[in-house]
């Protein structure tokens, strides 16, 4: 017992701490692998792959719908009526700047769409509430939405209500503008969606 | 803050409320802090600890596996494929488990070996051994399974091999074969349910028996390479005088081997995973085709010196015919090692002290043991049988004429106190030297 | 229709194609070696990929392993032009109508072939064809005897005959008529093609290796600090 009193106590705490940041650090690295496994796969990046679209048939008005990584591509041609009803809604939109808005910076302007296109509209038809794919809607004042509807997309969940740019109105759930994918047009009649490098 | 004894810190007033409502600290000192442990501890005695990170390391891998893994006769092949190219880390965490399975068995038998060269199964430590046997007997079932998953080549015929013992079976055999894989020949059906069972049950089992195993240890003290009991030499407070508490004593020395093992487990993993075709076999990297049997079909090593024993067997005996008595010998093979605790007469535990009949004995049996398990994974020759019916034949010697050799064993006497060393025979010759 | 005639005759045959014991040429393979994996590839898109799948490898992870841009590949790699540079290396021809040409032995998917043999049986097997009028595409093979594949790559090593010892094993060969490649060109071809086949089979192998140095490395050093902290504390044991 005597030898317990001899006992290098610092040389103790030391050790022990060397060992626990060691461990620890081995831990860490362990996690990793574990970790990462669950990003998606080859499988899902291959599946997951930029969309080719061709938008030679695409009328004005018409809308396409497309899937790119599972969810619904929305490509609508609007027609220039369209576009040149959408600075009236701006003082009713929740973020018209799209400040807040998940887009590519090329597409953060008051059409939110190229300038090399400025009719076509590309988003992912996916509800920012809750995730519900909305309606297109792009009759003008309709019974059900009310006189001042000048087209749009509207949620049946719960009534969020978006313009022919995909922003968001006010008083409606939805919290922010409908997000718009990355995309390029690789001739004037076929849109990649999903890529936007080649375009750069 | 500096506590002082009215104002209890914050860590000791966390521990209390704890201790309150769940037995904390009785559990870590029944286990941990205050089990004594005898201090003379070999190398032999590492293999226990090892088993359990081999198990967490086989439940975590296993439960990653089967994220991506597909139990279907269709998918299975491809989905494994698919772990190992496409998802991230994939061929790491499988390779982890397939390493993991061969070092299961590696150091199950190691530590069944330290049992017997100790004599840790005897009493009072029966139930220990008992329960120690399930673990085997379930790890066999479940690494059996596992192997079956993968649906190569040698999963299929595998399979069909060992579903087919059951055949074996009088009267009820057939239609014991087709109740077990759920068809008329394996398939989809038998994947399925060896997947559930691989994946869910076997685990739960095996789990619930590793924690039975311990408590059971726990109760009666662990056995030492000297074989006597350390609580009958206790000091004035009634601590063993050769135990020392597992915490810190062992926790430190563990996580050294622990670290020592792991060193050896990744240098398999990331430089040899296949290991020559003894872990990963090469016929499993062939889909499953139940038209054609490959040229060779050996079952991984640590079913090899069962298996050899199951094809020696090439004789009738009375009325039991060759197939059936083959597999009543590789069964008996493993219910005679359920017996030892009462086969063995002997009342010293430990090698060192036990005479030289039971030394050539366990020397004997061993060397069948090995002979077994490399025959068990070569093709049968006229020689290669010849072999492995000698070696059957040790190896039931060993066990079957056991309570005769060992009833007069020329034993030497035992020390008081225990003596640390390193293998069969004690350091210092003081505890022997009233020898002769 | 006469030789068709004369394949379904020969179908039974063609089923008990057997492995034999001729003695395998050992080969050295080296996932590394981006240029042999470009030439492999190459080989292997050439006059394999028309009968045998590589089902589980993709052609962006060919790109990256083998340091070939993704645009290099698609142009000489891929022929298709519907193929994405994801997809896996498949092949539009289904095994019931490849069973119905190649007499009941449908050309196997080639991922694993030389993990499920070794790389010394693909190499050997490559280099070992030789005439025989007697079997249906007029040629066979020692490693795998009446093998129902034909010499797809006789234009490059030329036709070869077999020297048979009185037992009727192949003992060797002769060159009867030479092809586009020398002997040795052909067997650089060749190594290079199942330095490919052996890549495809295990295309993490090279990471493997390269992070397994660092864990052990890492391993040896806490055994170190471990070991160090067990000593310190067993000092109170004696």
């Amino acid at each position: 017992m005597s030898t317990a009193e001899m006992v290098d106590h610092d040389r103790r705490r030391f050790l022990t701490a060397s060992a626990t940041v060691v461990g620890g650090v081995g831990a860490a690295f362990v996690a990793v692998p574990f970790l990462a496994s669950w990003a998606p796969s080859e499988r899902a990046r291959a599946a997951g792959a930029p969309v080719e679209v061709d938008i030679s048939r695409l009328e004005p008005g018409a809308r396409l719908v497309v899937e790119w990584r599972g969810r619904p591509i929305w490509v609508l041609n609007r027609t220039d009526t369209m576009m040149e009803l959408l600075p009236e809604v701006v003082s009713d939109l929740r973020d018209p700047e799209s400040n807040e808005s998940q887009q590519p910076p090329y597409t953060q302007n008051s059409i939110r769409a190229r300038e090399s296109m400025p009719n076509i509209f590309v988003a992912i038809g996916v509800c920012t509430h809750l995730g519900c794919s909305p309606q297109y809607r792009p009759e003008i004042a309709p019974d059900d939405l009310g006189p001042n509807w000048k087209g749009g997309f509207f949620c049946a969940c719960h009534g969020s209500r978006f313009d022919l740019a995909g922003r968001v109105f006010r008083g409606v759930p939805a919290p922010t503008n409908l997000v718009i994918p990355p995309y390029a047009f690789i001739s004037d009649t076929r849109l990649l969606v999903g890529d936007d490098s080649e375009a750069a | 803050m500096a506590a002082s004894p009215e104002t209890p810190s914050r860590k000791d007033q966390l521990l209390e409320w704890f201790d309150a409502r769940f037995p904390l600290i009785e559990t870590w000192n029944y286990h941990m802090g205050k089990y004594y442990t005898p201090k003379n501890f070999n190398v032999w005695y590492a293999f226990g600890v090892l088993a359990a990170v081999v198990l967490v390391i086989q439940l975590v891998t296993g439960i990653w596996l089967t994220m991506s893994y597909k139990p279907s006769a269709d998918e299975a092949f491809a989905s494994v494929e698919h772990i190992m190219r496409d998802v991230h880390w994939g061929w790491l965490i499988r390779y982890m488990h397939s390493t993991g399975a061969s070092a299961f068995f590696i150091v199950v038998y190691l530590h069944m070996f330290r049992a017997m060269l100790y004599g840790s199964y005897k009493k009072p430590r029966e139930l220990i051994w008992i329960i120690g046997m399930l673990i085997f007997l379930v790890l066999m079932a479940e690494a059996f399974m596992g192997y079956v998953l993968p649906w190569g080549q040698m999963s299929y015929w595998g399979a069909q091999v060992i579903i087919g013992l059951f055949g074996a079976i009088p009267l009820i055999g057939e239609q014991l074969v087709v109740w077990i894989q759920g068809d008329f020949m394996i398939s989809d059906a038998t994947l399925n349910r060896f997947f559930a069972l691989h994946v869910v049950a076997l685990p739960l089992v095996l789990v619930m028996l590793v924690f039975l195993h311990i408590v059971a240890l726990h109760h009666v003290g662990s056995n030492n390479p000297d074989g006597i009991e350390i609580k009958e030499c206790k000091d004035k407070q009634g601590k063993p005088l050769d135990g020392i508490p597992f915490h810190p004593y062992f926790t430190v020395k563990d996580l050294t081997i622990i670290v020592v093992f792991l060193f050896f487990f990744s240098a398999v993993v990331f430089f040899a995973p296949e290991m020559g075709g003894l872990f990963l076999e090469h016929p499993n990297f062939e889909p499953a085709n139940p038209m054609v049997t490959p040229d060779h079909i050996a079952p991984v090593w640590y079913f090899a010196p069962f298996y050899a024993i199951l094809r020696a067997v090439t004789f009738d005996l009375l009325f039991i015919d060759a197939k059936l008595l083959g597999v009543i010998a590789m069964f008996g093979s493993i219910i005679l090692l359920f017996l030892l605790p009462w086969l063995d007469r002997c009342p010293v535990k430990s090698i060192r002290y036990r005479g030289n009949t039971y030394k050539w004995a366990l020397a004997a049996f061993v060397v069948a043991f090995a002979m077994l398990t490399f025959l068990g994974t070569q093709p049968s020759t006229p020689l290669y049988t010849f072999l492995a019916q000698v070696g059957m034949f040790v190896y039931f010697a060993f066990f079957l004429l056991m309570p005769w050799y060992t009833a007069n064993e020329k034993t030497k006497p035992l020390p008081e106190r225990v003596s640390r060393s390193w293998l069969f025979v004690p350091y210092s010759p003081r505890s022997s030297e009233g020898d002769k | 229709m006469k030789k068709l005639l004369f394949i379904l005759l020969w179908l039974p045959g063609l089923v008990l194609a057997a492995p034999s014991n001729y003695p395998l040429d050992r080969v050295a393979v080296d996932p590394s070696d981006q240029p042999s994996l470009q030439r492999g590839a190459q080989l292997y898109m050439n006059y394999c990929m028309g009968c045998h799948s590589l089902q589980f490898q993709r052609y962006n992870r060919f790109a990256r392993d083998a340091g070939v841009p993704e645009e290099l590949v698609m142009e000489h790699l891929i022929f298709d032009p519907e193929i994405e540079i994801g997809a896996l290396m498949t092949i539009p021809m289904s095994s019931a109508a490849a069973t119905d040409w190649f007499g009941g032995v449908a050309p196997p998917d080639l991922s694993l072939i030389t993990r499920s043999t070794s790389n010394a049986y693909v190499y050997t097997y490559l280099r070992t064809f030789y005439s025989d009028d007697s079997r249906p595409f007029g040629t066979n093979n020692p490693v795998v005897e009446n093998s129902s594949m034909p010499n797809v790559l006789w234009q490059l090593q030329g036709l070869q005959e077999a020297v048979f010892n009185d037992a009727g094993d192949v003992v060797g060969f002769e060159l009867v008529e030479p092809g586009l490649m020398t002997p040795e060109e052909f067997d650089v071809a060749m190594a290079d093609l199942v330095n490919f086949m052996a890549y495809v089979a295990e295309p993490y192998k090279l990471d493997r290796e390269r992070i397994g140095k660092w864990v052990l490395l890492y391993l040896a050093l806490a055994f170190v600090v471990f070991y160090l902290l067990k000593k310190e504390y067993w000092k109170d044991v004696h």
